[in-house]
C-alpha cells in the first residue's frame, strides 16, 4: 500500500500540468495534432490512478484541450470524481470543467446532485460558490428541480456573496423548472432591497431577464422599481432597472407619463454616457407608447434628439453609432424632428467606419421627402461610385431603392428621374441586386402608366446597348435587367420610336449568352414588337418591310430553338412556326397584322401577390375532398390512371373478377405492361381527357368555373381601399367577360368574333380612366387570420413561455418545492429509477384531495387579488409622480406570506419530516402547519380571513365594477 | 444575457472561451472562428459593435475590444447595455492585470483555469454577477488563500509551476 502511494507519487513528478501541456503544443507546432493525441493518452493513464489530485491536474489538461475544440464528454465521470474532492482547489477544477463541457444530454449528470447538494450546504462559502458557479452552467431540469429548494435557502444565507449567486442562479434554475417561479418569486422580490448592494443588483438582473419575456406579469413591480430607480446610485443597477422600464413603457402608458420626469432629471444629470443612452432610449420607448395628445411632448423628444445629437457629434465611434442607433428609433414615430438633424446623418455617411454608414442610411430611409428626395439619392449615387466593388455598394443600391419605392413611391415626383436612376444603376458592374433593379423597372413601367413611353425609350436604348450582355451571366448579375427592359419594351410596344431597330437588338446572336429565363422573355417580346411592327408597316402600306420583318424572324429565330433551355426552345419553335405560317399567308397577300396583334391583346393589370389567397372557398366546396374515389391502398401505381378512365375501357376493368388471385392479377399486370410497351401508338389510341370532358354534360356546373362568377373577390371584414375595389371590379369584369368570350366562341365557331372581341376592348379601356402618373395601388394584404407577429412570437419551445405564470395569485399547496430532506431520503435510496415518478406522485396527492377545495378558493382569492393589486397600481400610478408619497406598493398578500415565510424558514427544517405533506406545507405556507386535519381546519379559516380581508378593504363589495370608470379616466 | 465570453488573438487562437449557452463543440468553434473572421477585418478606429447574423439570432450582438495582441468579444442580446459591456471587459481587463501584474498573452494561455476563475467572479451564468473590482480581486485572493493552505499540506502538483513558470 505504502510501496504504492510513493510510487504513485513518482510519478506524478513526470505528469505534465497545464503550463508543460501548453509549453509542449506551443513546441510541437508542426504536430500539434499528434502531439495532443499523446497528451490524451497520457492523461487517460492519469486519470486512471487514484490520486486525487493527479486526477485534478488531468481533468485541468483536458479543460484547455476543451477549448482548442477536443472533444472531452468521455471524462464527464472523472470530472465528478474531482468535483466530489473534499479540497476547494481540485473541487474549483472539477465545476470549471463540468462547467465548460457538461449539458443536458451528458448522462452522468444526474450523479452530481447529491454531490451538489452537499457542496452548496457547505459550511466554506467558496465551496458553496463554485458550486454555484458551475451549477450555473450545465443546470438540468432534473438538477433545477432537485435542488431550487436548497438554492432557495441559499437566498437567504448570511454571506452576501452566497446570496447574490444564489439569486442569480434563480433564473437558470426558473428556466429549467418553471415550477419554480411562484414559490420563490416572493424571496427573489425580497431581495430586491437587500442590504448588500451586490445582491440587489442581481435580483434587479434576474427579474430584468424574466421581465423581458413576459413584462405583464412584473407590472406589478413597477412601484418598487421606481422607487429603486430614483434611490439608486448604481449605474449598473439604473442601467437595467431603466431598460425594464423601456419593456414595461407599452403595457402601460400611464407608467411612461410617470417616467419622464425622473428620466429626464437623469438625462440632465448624470455623467454617465452608458445611463444617458440607456435613459434616452427608455425615453423614446415611452413616447412611442404613449399615443399623441400629451402637451409636453415635444420638450422630450426635443431633449433627446439633442442629447443623441450630441453623441453623434462626440468623435468615439460607439457613441456615433449608439446615438445613430437610438435616433432610428425616434425617426418612426417622430420623423420630423430627426429630419432637422440631417446634415449629421449626411456627414456620417462619409464616415470610415462602415458600421456607422450602414446606421445612418438606415436613417436616410425616414428623413427622405418630396423635397429633398433627388438631392439625397444624388449623393447616395456618388457614394455608390466610390464604393466600387464592395458589400457596401451593394447595401447603398438596395437603399436607394427603399428609400425611393417607400410607401407606394410616396416620395417620388418625378417618374422620369426615377427611371433615369434604375438605369444609371444597372452601369454597376457585379452587383447582386440586378434582380431589384429590374423589379423596380418592371413595376414602374406597369403601374405609373405615364411613364411607359419613357421607360421604353430608356429600355430600348438598354437592350441596343452592349455593354449588359457582355462577361457572362455568372459573372455579371446586372443582366438580370434586360429581363425587364425586354418585358416592357415587349408589352408596351406601341410607344417605341424605333421598333425595328429593338427587335433587331433582341434577335442578336449576342443573347443567347444569357441566362435561359431572361431569353425566354426575349423570345415571347420579339413577337409582341413583331405584331406591332406588322401593324404600323400594313397600315401605312408597305407590304414589303413587313415581309421584311417576317423574313427577319424566319432568320434569326432559329438560335434560340437551338437553346439548351426548354422554355426557351419551347417558345422559340412555337414563334418561328407563327413567323413562317405568316410568311405565307404574307406572299398571299393577305393582311396579317389584326390577327397576330389580337395574340397580345388586352390590359395587363397589376395584382396584389398575395391575391391569390384571397379568393375565399366557396361554399360547400371541399378542396380536401376526393373528385374521384381514392384509390385503394392495394393498387399499384400503374393501375391508378385506369381507375380514372374505367368507362372508356370497360372490356379490360370491367370483366376483372375483384376477387382475382393476387397471382393472376400480376401476371396480367405484366402482359399489359408488355403490350402498352410495344405499342407505339398506346397513348394515342385512348381519348384524350379533355375531349371527354367537354363531351360530359353540365361542363357549366364544375366548380371551378362557379368560383369565378358568384362569389365576390372580396374579403368580409378586410379594409379595402377604393383602388383594390376598383383593382377587383375590374378583375371581375374582365374575367366575366373572358368567360362570355369564351361562351360565344363555343357557341359561334364559324366567326370566331373578331369584332367581338373589339367591342370587349372597348368596354374595358373605358374602365381604364386614370389619371396621367398615377401609381396604382396594389394593396399588400396578408391571407387571413395570420397577423405578422402572430406566430414568430410564440415560439411553442419557447422556453421562456413556461414562465409565463401570475405572480402575483396565492401560492397554492401543490407548488411548493419538494423539500430537501425528504428529497434526499429518496435519491440515496435510488437516484436514477424513481426519481421522477416520485414526484410525480407528491405532486399528484395533494393536488387530488384539495382539488375541489383549492379551486373554490383560488376563484374567490384571485378575484380578491387582482382588485387589490389593480387598485394599488392604479393608485400608484395616479399620484403624482413623487414616489416617496406613494404607500408601500407591494400587495399586502404577498407581503404576508414573505412575512410568515421568514418566521418559518428560522423553524428547523426538519419539523414536518414524518408527514410528507406538512414538510411541503411547513415550508412556505403560514396558514398551515403540518398535520393534516390542522390544514383542513386552516383552510376554510383562510377562506374566511380572506373573506374578511377583502371586506374591511373595499368598502363597497361591487367596487371592482364602480372603480373602472374613473380609472378609465386616469388613462388619458 | 451574456451569451458567450471570448478571447483570442491576433490570429484567431482561442485564449479563453465561455459559452453560457449549450452549443456542440464544433458549433463553438465554428463561432470562434466567424467571430474572429468578422472582428479581425475591422479597423482600429470604427466602433465595437458589430449587429446581425450572429449566434441564435438578430437579437445578439457582438460588443469587442483590441488589446494589444488579444480580441476580447462579449457576445450579448438586447437585453445588456453596449456601453455596460465595455465597461464590464475594461473591469475585466484591470482585474486580470491586477491579478497577474501586467497581464499579457502568455498569462492567459498558461493559466487559462484562472481567467475562468477570475471570470466567474464576475459574470455568472450568462449576468452580470459583480462590477466591482475590489471586490473581485479580494474574493480571488480569498480564494487563492485557500488554495495554498491546502497545498501546504500535500504539495498538489498544479502548484509546482509557481516558480519554474515565470511571466
Amino acid at each position: 500500500m505504502a510501496l504504492k502511494m510513493v510510487k504513485g507519487s513518482i510519478d506524478r513528478m513526470f505528469d505534465k500540468n497545464l503550463q508543460d501541456l501548453v509549453r509542449g503544443i506551443r513546441n510541437h507546432k508542426e504536430d500539434e495534432a499528434k502531439y495532443i493525441s499523446q497528451c490524451i493518452d497520457e492523461i487517460k493513464q492519469e486519470l486512471k490512478q487514484d490520486n486525487i489530485a493527479v486526477k485534478a491536474n488531468a481533468v485541468c489538461k483536458l479543460t484547455y484541450l476543451q477549448m482548442l475544440g477536443y472533444d472531452i464528454s468521455w471524462a464527464a465521470f472523472n470530472i465528478i470524481e474531482v468535483m466530489s474532492a473534499s479540497k476547494f482547489t481540485f473541487k474549483r477544477i472539477g465545476y470549471l470543467a463540468a462547467s465548460q463541457c457538461f449539458h443536458e444530454g451528458t448522462d452522468v449528470i444526474m450523479l452530481t446532485t447529491n454531490q451538489i447538494r452537499k457542496d452548496l450546504s457547505s459550511p466554506s462559502q467558496y465551496d458553496t460558490g463554485v458550486a454555484l458557479t458551475g451549477l450555473s452552467c450545465f443546470v438540468t431540469p432534473d438538477l433545477a428541480r432537485d435542488l431550487a429548494n436548497d438554492i432557495m435557502t441559499l437566498m437567504s444565507h448570511t454571506k452576501p456573496y452566497i446570496r447574490k449567486k444564489a439569486v442569480l442562479i434563480m433564473y437558470k434554475v426558473f428556466l429549467r423548472c418553471p415550477e419554480a417561479l411562484r414559490p420563490a418569486f416572493p424571496r427573489l422580490k425580497e431581495k430586491l432591497e437587500d442590504p448588500d448592494p451586490g445582491v440587489q443588483s442581481a435580483a434587479v438582473n434576474v427579474i430584468c431577464e424574466l421581465a423581458r419575456r413576459n413584462p405583464k406579469n412584473y407590472l406589478s413591480l413597477a412601484p418598487l422599481f421606481f422607487k429603486l430607480m430614483t434611490s439608486s446610485t448604481n449605474n449598473w443597477v439604473l442601467i437595467k432597472i431603466i431598460k425594464l422600464f423601456g419593456a414595461l413603457t407599452p403595457l402601460e402608458p400611464r407608467l411612461g407619463k410617470k417616467l419622464i420626469e425622473p428620466l429626464t432629471n437623469l438625462i440632465h444629470s448624470t455623467s454617465a454616457m452608458s445611463l444617458l443612452y440607456e435613459c434616452v432610449n427608455t425615453v423614446i420607448a415611452v413616447l412611442i407608447s404613449l399615443s399623441s395628445g400629451m402637451p409636453n411632448h415635444s420638450a422630450s423628444i426635443q431633449l433627446c434628439v439633442q442629447k443623441l445629437r450630441i453623441l453623434i457629434e462626440d468623435s468615439d465611434q460607439n457613441l456615433k453609432y449608439l446615438g445613430l442607433l437610438a435616433m432610428s428609433k425616434i425617426l418612426r414615430t417622430h420623423p420630423k424632428s430627426v429630419q432637422a438633424h440631417k446634415d449629421l446623418v449626411l456627414q456620417c455617411l462619409d464616415d470610415k467606419d462602415e458600421s456607422i454608414r450602414l446606421r445612418a442610411l438606415d436613417l436616410l430611409y425616414g428623413m427622405v421627402s418630396k423635397k429633398n428626395l433627388v438631392e439625397i439619392v444624388r449623393k447616395l449615387m456618388s457614394h455608390v461610385d466610390k464604393a466600387e466593388g464592395t458589400a457596401y455598394r451593394d447595401e447603398l443600391l438596395t437603399k436607394i431603392i427603399d428609400i425611393c419605392s417607400q410607401c407606394n413611391y410616396q416620395h417620388v415626383t418625378n417618374f422620369q428621374w426615377y427611371v433615369s436612376v434604375l438605369v444609371e444603376l444597372t452601369q454597376l458592374e457585379g452587383t447582386r441586386h440586378g434582380h431589384l433593379l429590374a423589379a423596380q423597372m418592371l413595376d414602374v413601367a406597369i403601374r405609373v402608366k405615364a411613364i411607359r413611353k419613357f421607360a421604353v425609350a430608356q429600355m430600348s436604348a438598354l437592350l441596343d446597348s452592349a455593354h449588359l450582355g457582355a462577361g457572362g451571366p455568372q459573372r455579371n448579375g446586372i443582366c438580370e435587367v434586360l429581363y425587364a427592359a425586354a418585358w416592357i419594351c415587349g408589352e408596351f410596344s406601341e410607344h417605341l420610336q424605333e421598333p425595328q431597330q429593338t427587335l433587331e437588338a433582341m434577335l442578336r446572336p449576342k443573347v443567347t449568352t444569357l441566362p435561359g429565363h431572361i431569353q425566354a422573355v426575349y423570345v415571347q417580346n420579339v413577337v409582341k414588337l413583331y405584331a406591332c411592327i406588322l401593324q404600323q408597316k400594313e397600315q401605312a402600306a408597305e407590304p414589303e418591310a413587313a415581309q421584311d420583318v417576317t423574313q427577319l424572324m424566319v432568320e434569326r429565330l432559329p438560335q434560340f430553338v437551338q437553346s439548351a433551355d426548354l422554355e426557351v426552345q419551347e417558345r422559340a419553335s412555337c414563334v418561328l412556326q407563327l413567323a413562317k405560317h405568316i410568311q405565307k399567308l404574307q406572299a398571299k397577300g393577305v393582311p396579317v397584322a389584326e390577327e397576330v396583334s389580337a395574340l397580345f391583346a388586352g390590359e395587363l393589370n397589376p395584382v396584389a401577390p398575395k391575391a391569390q389567397k384571397k379568393v375565399p372557398v366557396p361554399e360547400g366546396l371541399d378542396l380536401d375532398a376526393w373528385i374521384n374515389e381514392p384509390p385503394s391502398d392495394s393498387e399499384s401505381e400503374d393501375e391508378k390512371p385506369k381507375a380514372i378512365f374505367h368507362d372508356e375501357e370497360p372490356r379490360h376493368a370491367k370483366p376483372r373478377p375483384p376477387e382475382a388471385e393476387e397471382e393472376e392479377l400480376a401476371r396480367r399486370r405484366e402482359a399489359r405492361k408488355q403490350e402498352q410497351a410495344n405499342n407505339p401508338f398506346y397513348i394515342k389510341s385512348s381519348p384524350s381527357p379533355q375531349k371527354r370532358y367537354q363531351d360530359m354534360p353540365g361542363v357549366e356546373h364544375i366548380p371551378v368555373v362557379q368560383i369565378d362568377l358568384s362569389v365576390p373577390l372580396k374579403v368580409p371584414g378586410m379594409p379595402v381601399s377604393d383602388q383594390y375595389v376598383k383593382l377587383e371590379e375590374e378583375r371581375k369584369h374582365r374575367q366575366r367577360l373572358e368567360k362570355d368570350r369564351r361562351r360565344k366562341k363555343k357557341k359561334d365557331k364559324d366567326q370566331k368574333g373578331r369584332p367581338r372581341r373589339h367591342s370587349m376592348l372597348h368596354t374595358e379601356s373605358d374602365e381604364d380612366v386614370a389619371p396621367a402618373q398615377r401609381v396604382d395601388i396594389v394593396t399588400e394584404e396578408m391571407p387571413e387570420n395570420a397577423l405578422p407577429s402572430d406566430e414568430d412570437d410564440k415560439d411553442p419551445n419557447d422556453p421562456y413561455r413556461a414562465l409565463d405564470v401570475d405572480l402575483d395569485k396565492p401560492l397554492a399547496d401543490s407548488e411548493k418545492l419538494p423539500v430537501q430532506k425528504h428529497r434526499n431520503a429518496e435519491t440515496t435510496k435510488s437516484p436514477e429509477k424513481e426519481d421522477v415518478p416520485v414526484v410525480e406522485k407528491k405532486m399528484k396527492k395533494p393536488r387530488k384531495k384539495e382539488k375541489k377545495h383549492r379551486e373554490k378558493e383560488r376563484g374567490k382569492k384571485e378575484k380578491g387579488k387582482e382588485e387589490k393589486e389593480g387598485e394599488d397600481l392604479d393608485f400608484w400610478l395616479s399620484t403624482a409622480p413623487l414616489p416617496a408619497e406613494a404607500p408601500a406598493p407591494e400587495e399586502p398578500g404577498v407581503d404576508a406570506v414573505i412575512a410568515a415565510a421568514k418566521e418559518e424558514g428560522e423553524e428547523p427544517r426538519g419539523a414536518g419530516q414524518g408527514d410528507e405533506d406538512g414538510a411541503e406545507d411547513a415550508e412556505r405556507n403560514p396558514e398551515q402547519k403540518s398535520s393534516k386535519h390542522k390544514k383542513k381546519k386552516h383552510k376554510k379559516e383562510k377562506e374566511e380571513r380572506t373573506k374578511d380581508k377583502k371586506k374591511p378593504k373595499k368598502q363597497q363589495p361591487p367596487a371592482h365594477v364602480q372603480l373602472l370608470p374613473p380609472r378609465r379616466e386616469l388613462l388619458h | 444575457m451574456i451569451k458567450a465570453i471570448l478571447i483570442f488573438n491576433n490570429h484567431g487562437k482561442p485564449r479563453v472561451s465561455k459559452f453560457y449557452q449549450p452549443y456542440s463543440e464544433d458549433t463553438r468553434q465554428q463561432i470562434i472562428r466567424e467571430t474572429f473572421h468578422l472582428v479581425s477585418k475591422r479597423d482600429e478606429n470604427v466602433c465595437n459593435f458589430l449587429g446581425g447574423l450572429l449566434i441564435g439570432g438578430s437579437d445578439n450582438k457582438l460588443i469587442y475590444r483590441h488589446y494589444a495582441t488579444l480580441y476580447f468579444v462579449f457576445c450579448v442580446d438586447s437585453s445588456e447595455s453596449e456601453l455596460a459591456i465595455l465597461d464590464l471587459m475594461q473591469v475585466f481587463v484591470e482585474t486580470l492585470d491586477k491579478c497577474f501584474e501586467n497581464v499579457c498573452e502568455l498569462d492567459l494561455i498558461s493559466h487559462v483555469d484562472k481567467v475562468h476563475n477570475i471570470l466567474a467572479e464576475m459574470v455568472m451564468g450568462g449576468m452580470v454577477l459583480e462590477t466591482n473590482m475590489n471586490e473581485i480581486v479580494t474574493q480571488i485572493d480569498a480564494q487563492n488563500k485557500l488554495e495554498k493552505s491546502e497545498a501546504g499540506l500535500a504539495g498538489a502538483p498544479a502548484h509546482r509551476d509557481a516558480y519554474i513558470f515565470s511571466n
